[in-house]
Formats: structure tokens, C-alpha cells, sequence
């Protein structure tokens, strides 16, 4: 990056370190941390209108539908989170492609032979003369939806008992207006529902937050993969030659994930109190009791 | 190959009994059952004996940090959050990155030398980062528990003469037990689902001794299809966690048997995953 790392091995301590921290693969490691704030920032609103749907349904009065959002808000209960993130990807994909192949390919052949997954060039996702950037977007892409299809069924529990929470009173008063099933939802149920939700969703984030670095099983590039890859024994034949430094990097990657709870921790301390100001609730006659408000 | 044959050979296979080649061909329904289900064998390991070395360790760390010595307070509320604040899996490559670096030939304490090796290995090293966590999870479920401890339990208590030890363990423990235990059945579920963790992090499966996750994640790579292997895996984890639920719910009973109508069903809540 610098002009003056253009021979490393002429460089000794401070300046050293200097050049190696900016090499060019250690920008990467950098730029990784972006793809798991990305990730963040994505995933958390759809995985909420996954959870929005699927509470939504399990509440339907359409016995079906009902059954598809109860389903779908107990699968995460006794199945391990992973098995969702390898599984999903995979399964997309394939979905995906089978559909291409049927529509795309003018062949009868069918796609499963024996141990294989066949199908013509022309069905391939992403094609594969696609550029290299097109194929990193994609597997983000199967990434996103993974988490989504998981956290979503997490979310979807949590407003499911904030929807159960609001005071069944509140809804026949909304009845005994007029008010049709819609309006009761849109004006009285889903604005009172969000002062229970909040502990159950702040407590989603955190979870997020912590479930990021299983990108790196679902073979994106991001910070367990730089890490292991920077920090493993260089040998002289490197620019930067080092013995095993995995210790360091995960160190760093810890010290990242703890401030990133840390502050999400006092963000949520300020929220909930903000939102807590003026409740008929514990804590908003707590607040009131000291003279906050 | 008939399933009784590949049920002998297999069986057993995740802990090193029976055939040494895992099946490269011709995979069936049976092999892939069967060697799921062997794989098993390793998340029972770990959820077990994390949970119940985890539990002791939780229950000094929740009476520390509810401590008013600041000395005992503060270490335990920074393992806490140091445990609780960072995901598992990062913490099982940090540890095994710390592991690998001890000396190979063990160390050499006051002439006697401690061996080192069985910590890189996964049924040690990992097995010592889940207590940790599971502990840190459990404190914080236990501190809470201690807090909400009946004022007029304690007042009971001191009419009777109870003081320190006595005190605690006759009646402070077993309410804070029957208050934690509903929330304790959640961190037990989520510490078995955490075990499939184990192999896709730092921690090598030696001689492709894994987890059911892992023989899962085999077949679903040589056979190219996800539809078979994954369903069967989260299958038993369902029989897993149901069973976990009934043995937790007797537990809970016990517990609560002096209070007629006072034993609330266990409501799953799954609120904590790392």
C-alpha cells in the first residue's frame, strides 16, 4: 500500500508491522468485517417480516395457513440452528436450478443420476462464465436467506407471544367499533404489541450478532476465514513470513464480537427506557417514581 | 449389504468399534441412519458431561456474583460476560489456537509433567470450552433465580435460627433451583444443539470420528442431495430434545412436590442460542 513495503524483507519492527497490516490481503480481513455488519444490517429486517409473516399466520383463523405458521415457529425448537444454515443454502440452490433446468433446458434427462446433480449450462446459477464477483454475491445472497429462514421462525415466536400479550380486552373494545379483523390488526393490535416484543427481539439481536461467524461454515469469506488464513504459519516463502499467529486473530475477532454486544447491550438499556417513559408498566412507574421523566 | 450387517459395522463407528472405511459408494437409507445415529453418540458426550460439570461450576459462579465482595463479584461477572458477550464458536477456534501452541511432550511442573495432548483433541478441548460456556449461560439463568429468592423465605429462615451454610442450603439452593429450572431446561436444550458445533470449528474429527452433524454434512457432500441426510439428523435431534424436555419435567416435579398446583409446565422458550 505504502511505497516504502515494496521489499518487506528489508523492513524490521515497528515499520514492519506497519506494512504488514496494510498488505493488500490484510485489506481484505478489513473489508470482511463490512460483509458481517452487511449481513447484520440485511438479514435483521427481513428475518422480522419472516417472523411478522409466520406469526401472522399461526394466529389466522384459515386452519391451513395456521398450521404452516405453528409448523414453521416450531421447527427452530428442537432442531440445532446449523443443520438450517447447511441445509438451506444447498437446498435453494438446487431448487432453484431445478426449476431452470425445467424451464431452460430442453433435455428429458432427469437431473438426480446416482450420486449426481445434473443440469445443462444454461440452468446453471450463477452461469458459470459469470464473473468471479457474481458467484460471491450469489452464496451472500443463499447466505441471507438462510439466516432469514432461521431468525425469521425465532422472530416469529417472539411476536407470536407479544401478539398473544396484548390485553384481549383492547381487541373487543376495537371490535365493538366496527372495526373489521384488518383495522383490529393494523390500528389496535400490532401498535400495542411492540412494548412486549421489545425484550424478545433484543434478545434476537444479540443472538444474531453471535450467530454471524457461522458464515464462515456456508464458505463465505468473512472474518473466521481471514483470520485462519492470515494467521496461519507463513513460511520464508511469503512476503511477510511469521510463525502460527490463529491465537492473535481470533483474539481480535473476540475483543470485536464483545464490543459489539457491549454497545448493542447499552443501546437496548437506552431503548427500552426510552420506551418504557410513561407506560403503566414496572418500569415506567419506576421512572416515574425518581422524576426521570 | 443387508441393514443388520451395516448396523454391526457401523453402529459403533464414531467412537472407533467396527469397519474402519466409511461407505464410498452405493450409499443407502439404512448406512446413512445408521451412522448418523453413531455420530450421535458424540453430542450425548459432550451435552452430558458439559452439563453436569457446567452445572457446579454455574452455581459457584451465580453466588459469586451475587456476592457483595468486589472481589469475588467482579472475576465472576467478567467470565460471565466474557462467555455470554462472544459466539461459541469463535471461542472454540480461539481455544484450540491457544492449545496447539502448549508444548507437544507436556509440561514440566516441579518434576512432574502434566500431558498436554489430550487438550488439542476434541473430546478434551472442546469439551472444557462447552462447561465454560454452558456454565457462564447457567450462572446468569442461576444469579437470577438467587434474586428473586422470597424475601419472607429468608426471613423464615433467620426466625429459625439459619445462618451461612445452613441457611443456603436448606432453603436459599432449593428455591433457587425451582425458580431457575424452567429457564435451565432451555440452556440444557440449546447446549445440546450447541455439541454439532464442535467438528465444524477448529476441532478435527480424528479418523472421521464425528458428530451426527458431521456424517450428516458426509453424505449430504457424496451423495449431492440434502433432502436425505439433514432430515435424519434433525429427526433425532427432535427425539432428542423431547426426550430432554420429559426428563427435565420429572426434575421439575421433584422439585416443586411441596407445592400442590405450583409445578408450571415447562414452557419452551427458546430465547438463547450462541
Amino acid at each position: 500500500m505504502f511505497a516504502h513495503c515494496s521489499d518487506p524483507a528489508s523492513l524490521e519492527g515497528l515499520s514492519w508491522l506497519m506494512c504488514y497490516l496494510t498488505s493488500s490481503t490484510h485489506l481484505q480481513f478489513y473489508a470482511s468485517f463490512g460483509t458481517v455488519l452487511a449481513l447484520l444490517a440485511i438479514t435483521a429486517p427481513i428475518a422480522l417480516l419472516f417472523g411478522f409473516g409466520g406469526a401472522m399466520a399461526a394466529r389466522s383463523g384459515f386452519a391451513p395457513l395456521r398450521l404452516l405458521g405453528k409448523a414453521y415457529t416450531a421447527m427452530v425448537r428442537g432442531i440445532p440452528d446449523i443443520i438450517f444454515f447447511l441445509f438451506v443454502p444447498i437446498a435453494l440452490d438446487q431448487g432453484l436450478e431445478w426449476m431452470r433446468h425445467k424451464v431452460l433446458c430442453d433435455s428429458d434427462a432427469p437431473v438426480r443420476q446416482g450420486n449426481d446433480f445434473i443440469v445443462c449450462a444454461a440452468a446453471k446459477l450463477p452461469l458459470s462464465n459469470s464473473p468471479e464477483w457474481v458467484h460471491q454475491a450469489y452464496g451472500f445472497t443463499t447466505a441471507v436467506v438462510a439466516f432469514a429462514v432461521v431468525f425469521g421462525a425465532f422472530a416469529a415466536n417472539v411476536l407470536y407471544g407479544a401478539m398473544q400479550a396484548v390485553p384481549r380486552a383492547q381487541l373487543e373494545t376495537a371490535e365493538a367499533y366496527g372495526m373489521t379483523p384488518r383495522q383490529v390488526n393494523r390500528r389496535v393490535l400490532i401498535p400495542q404489541m411492540w412494548t412486549y416484543a421489545i425484550p424478545g427481539l433484543s434478545n434476537l439481536w444479540m443472538i444474531l450478532i453471535k450467530a454471524t461467524p457461522l458464515l464462515f461454515i456456508l464458505g463465505i469469506e468473512d472474518i473466521v476465514y481471514w483470520a485462519r488464513e492470515l494467521g496461519g504459519t507463513k513460511t520464508s516463502a511469503f512476503a511477510y513470513p511469521h510463525p502460527d499467529w490463529r491465537l492473535y486473530y481470533f483474539l481480535g475477532l473476540l475483543i470485536f464480537y464483545l464490543f459489539m454486544t457491549w454497545i448493542s447491550e447499552r443501546i437496548i438499556q437506552r431503548l427500552t427506557g426510552r420506551l418504557s417513559r410513561g407506560q403503566a408498566t414496572l418500569a415506567g412507574e419506576a421512572q416515574r417514581k425518581a422524576g426521570t421523566t | 449389504m443387508s441393514c443388520a450387517q451395516t448396523f454391526h459395522d457401523y453402529a459403533l463407528r464414531s467412537i472407533g468399534i467396527g469397519e474402519r472405511l466409511l461407505p464410498r459408494s452405493d450409499f443407502d437409507l439404512c448406512q446413512q441412519v445408521v451412522l448418523i445415529g453413531s455420530g450421535l453418540i458424540w453430542n450425548l458426550y459432550f451435552g452430558i458431561f458439559a452439563l453436569f460439570f457446567g452445572f457446579f461450576l454455574a452455581n459457584a459462579l451465580a453466588v459469586a456474583k451475587a456476592s457483595a465482595n468486589p472481589w469475588l463479584s467482579r472475576p465472576a461477572n467478567g467470565f460471565i460476560f466474557l462467555f455470554r458477550g462472544s459466539p461459541l464458536f469463535i471461542q472454540f477456534f480461539l481455544a484450540y489456537a491457544a492449545l496447539v501452541m502448549l508444548p507437544k511432550g507436556g509440561i514440566n511442573f516441579l518434576g512432574v509433567t502434566i500431558a498436554t495432548d489430550w487438550l488439542t483433541k476434541a473430546w478434551g478441548g472442546a469439551l472444557i470450552v462447552l462447561i465454560l460456556n454452558t456454565a457462564a449461560y447457567s450462572a446468569q439463568i442461576f444469579y437470577g433465580a438467587l434474586q428473586s429468592v422470597p424475601k419472607g423465605d429468608l426471613e423464615a429462615a433467620d426466625a429459625y435460627g439459619m445462618t451461612g451454610w445452613k441457611r443456603f442450603r436448606r432453603i436459599v439452593w432449593p428455591t433457587m433451583m425451582r425458580l431457575a429450572w424452567p429457564s435451565y431446561t432451555n440452556e440444557a436444550i440449546f447446549l445440546f444443539h450447541a455439541t454439532t458445533l464442535v467438528f465444524f470449528s477448529a476441532f478435527p474429527a480424528f479418523q472421521q470420528r464425528g458428530d451426527s452433524l458431521y456424517y450428516a454434512s458426509y453424505f449430504a457432500d457424496k451423495t449431492f442431495n440434502p433432502f436425505v441426510a439433514y432430515p435424519i439428523v434433525a429427526g433425532y435431534f427432535i427425539l432428542l430434545t423431547l426426550s430432554l424436555i420429559a426428563l427435565f419435567g420429572v426434575m421439575n416435579r421433584r422439585l416443586n412436590r411441596h407445592l400442590p398446583g405450583a409445578t408450571r409446565r415447562i414452557k419452551y422458550r427458546p430465547q438463547l442460542i450462541r
